[in-house]
């Protein structure tokens, strides 16, 4: 049995039960745990398809920065408060389960039809898919800036405008305070006895 | 490479049904967050897979940018989170229904 099929049947069951865990979890931080779990395997999948460049990104990106993220909100905003199961229209749940297998099989028959059971990735990958160059990084880099370089420069652009939203969004704004306001506290202070 | 990708790509679209289950039936805003992310995760599983199977770095590329983009998107998504629970104490959908009708 070559590698990376036996790499693949062991991560497989774990990727899709963490995601099943994070799914039944009512608490956050457990889900979250189990969803940076998810994202290993997902790097570790990267890695079987020939992309070590994305493997190190995905580590970094999503269980690194995002989940800690995640896991500083949930932390600001407490923990001790779970789900509650009642339902707030009746027959959502089992209908959405309904449609979220009904989306797997779809898209198991698109699948089917579309690439088949039988085409396998090539042996030669790295040879072709990198032209030569040292290594994934290189070759990415190359296709990024000569083909890319313009969706590029628009996700720094993206990237600058989230932060200053965030900032915007995040800060607890100093509010102006109304001339009503300003009375009462002058009226206030002028009934209250100096002490 | 001896795994078929249609392994990869079946492996892929179960991931994001059970991200599409997550969002529709979880509660709390912080997991549907998370179930989003899990989808977006998928997708990217699915665009690294079908650049093997075409010998092209082109899937790889399109997989980093929505990971930026991801980024991006969980950074504002989890400041309007923040914002919520400010003015309603919950980060419970369900709580949020001032639009109702």
């Amino acid at each position: 049995m070559p590698l990376d099929n036996v790499v693949f049947w062991v991560f497989a069951p774990i990727s899709i039960g963490s995601a099943i865990g994070m799914l039944f979890q009512r608490n956050a931080v457990h889900a979250a745990l189990f969803l940076i779990v998810n994202f290993f395997t997902i790097a570790i999948f990267f890695l079987i398809l020939g992309a070590p460049f994305l493997f190190a990104v995905q580590i970094i990106v999503y269980a690194g920065a995002i989940l800690v993220l995640f896991l500083f909100v949930i932390m600001l905003l407490g923990v001790d408060r779970e789900e509650t199961l009642i339902e707030q229209l009746r027959g959502q749940r089992p209908l959405a389960i309904v449609l979220g297998l009904g989306i797997a099989v779809e898209l198991f028959f698109a699948i089917r039809a579309g690439v088949g059971f039988a085409t396998r990735g090539p042996e030669n990958f790295d040879e072709v898919a990198n032209r030569g160059l040292v290594g994934n990084a290189e070759a990415l880099s190359r296709v990024l800036f000569r083909n890319y370089f313009f969706p590029f420069e628009v996700t720094s652009i993206l990237l600058i405008i989230a932060a200053i939203a965030v900032m915007v969004l995040a800060s607890r704004r100093a509010r102006a305070i109304t001339r009503a306001e300003q009375a009462a506290a002058v009226d206030r202070r002028e009934t209250e006895p100096v002490a | 490479m001896r795994t078929p990708i249609a392994y990869f790509l079946i492996l892929s679209a179960a991931l994001f049904a059970i991200g599409t289950v997550g969002v529709l039936v979880r509660r709390n805003a912080l997991v549907i967050f998370m179930s989003v992310e899990l989808q977006l995760n998928a997708v990217n599983v699915a665009l690294v897979a079908f650049s093997r199977m075409h010998n092209e770095l082109d899937g790889q590329v399109l997989a980093f940018f929505s990971m930026v983009v991801a980024a991006a998107e969980v950074v504002v998504g989890l400041a309007i989170i923040l914002n919520v629970y400010r003015r309603r104490h919950s980060a419970i959908v369900d709580d949020v229904s001032l639009l109702r009708g």
